[in-house]
């Protein structure tokens, strides 16, 4: 019988930790991804009076993703990543750094088989699924309109 | 009060990958894919643009703003030139980010040692 006792109490306990555990990762991804969008927010706000909409719309992603490339070469991003999860994963951040990484470790496989097909490992499956969604979604809409056109 | 909701909004999403994360087995690739189609559905239901109205970047920073790109791009083009512009839309909408990222990591890799082969 005490094996199983054993067994039960380890498996209790692995379930407390990992309930502790998540919280603290949330916290920590809250705490990361909130101030990378408020980061992007000041960045937004100081572009916008000077630059307009349209160029501060682009400007903004692209000064996360040239800094995320720099700090994913550094080897920082990395560190915090660890640490922050879904903080750093899900802000453009994420995607950047899952090219830039694919791109530095391929690199010595080959310019063009090596890091040209490898930089879109991650990034792949992103802009293909996003773009399906999106051409689906267009074609949705023009249907409404003629459908729309045609009833009135 | 934009940076709070930018932050409190922000963090939230990301909370939520963080969940998926701890309690599926989503490897970090499928999240970010399923985030994008995620910002594109709920910009075709119409329920995307005012959180992006309501906390700016906290909505536009993460993944499914990139999707509320994608989705907006396509819209603006299908007014403007019709069944043409569903091919079109949403790559316009989207080309600076993607060419940023590619040019970055590919500036990264000459400039930082890669793995060993």
């Amino acid at each position: 019988m005490i094996p199983i006792y054993k067994k039960d109490y380890k498996k209790y306990a692995e379930k407390t930790a990992q309930k502790s555990n998540v919280l603290v990762c949330c916290i920590k991804a809250f705490l990361v991804g909130g101030a990378i969008c408020t980061f992007a927010q000041w960045l937004y706000n100081m572009f916008i009076t000077r630059l307009g909409e349209e160029n501060t719309r682009l400007l903004v992603p692209v000064v996360l993703i040239f800094l995320t490339a720099l700090t994913t070469g550094l080897g920082w991003f990395d560190k915090l990543a660890k640490h922050a999860g879904g903080g750093t994963l899900v802000p453009i951040t994420g995607f950047a750094n899952a090219i830039s990484s694919a791109a530095i470790d391929s690199k010595n496989e080959g310019w063009v088989l090596g890091l040209g097909s490898k930089i879109f490992t991650i990034a792949g499956p992103v802009i293909l699924y996003g773009t399906l969604a999106s051409v689906i979604y267009g074609v949705v809409l023009y249907l409404l309109k003629l459908a729309g056109a045609g009833g009135a | 009060m934009d940076y709070l909701w930018a932050f409190i909004v922000g963090g939230l999403i990301c909370v939520v990958a963080e969940l998926l994360l701890c309690y599926t087995k989503l490897t970090a690739a499928r999240i970010l894919t399923i985030y994008v189609v995620a910002g594109v559905f709920l910009t075709a239901i119409g329920l995307y643009k005012p959180l992006v109205d309501f906390a700016g970047c906290g909505a536009t920073t993460p993944l499914t703003g990139f999707g509320y790109a994608l989705a907006e791009g396509v819209k603006k083009a299908v007014d403007e030139r019709g069944i043409f512009g569903a091919l079109t839309g949403g790559l316009t909408a989207t080309s600076g980010g993607i060419a940023a990222a590619l040019t970055f990591a590919f500036l990264a890799a000459l400039a930082f040692k890669g793995k060993p082969k």
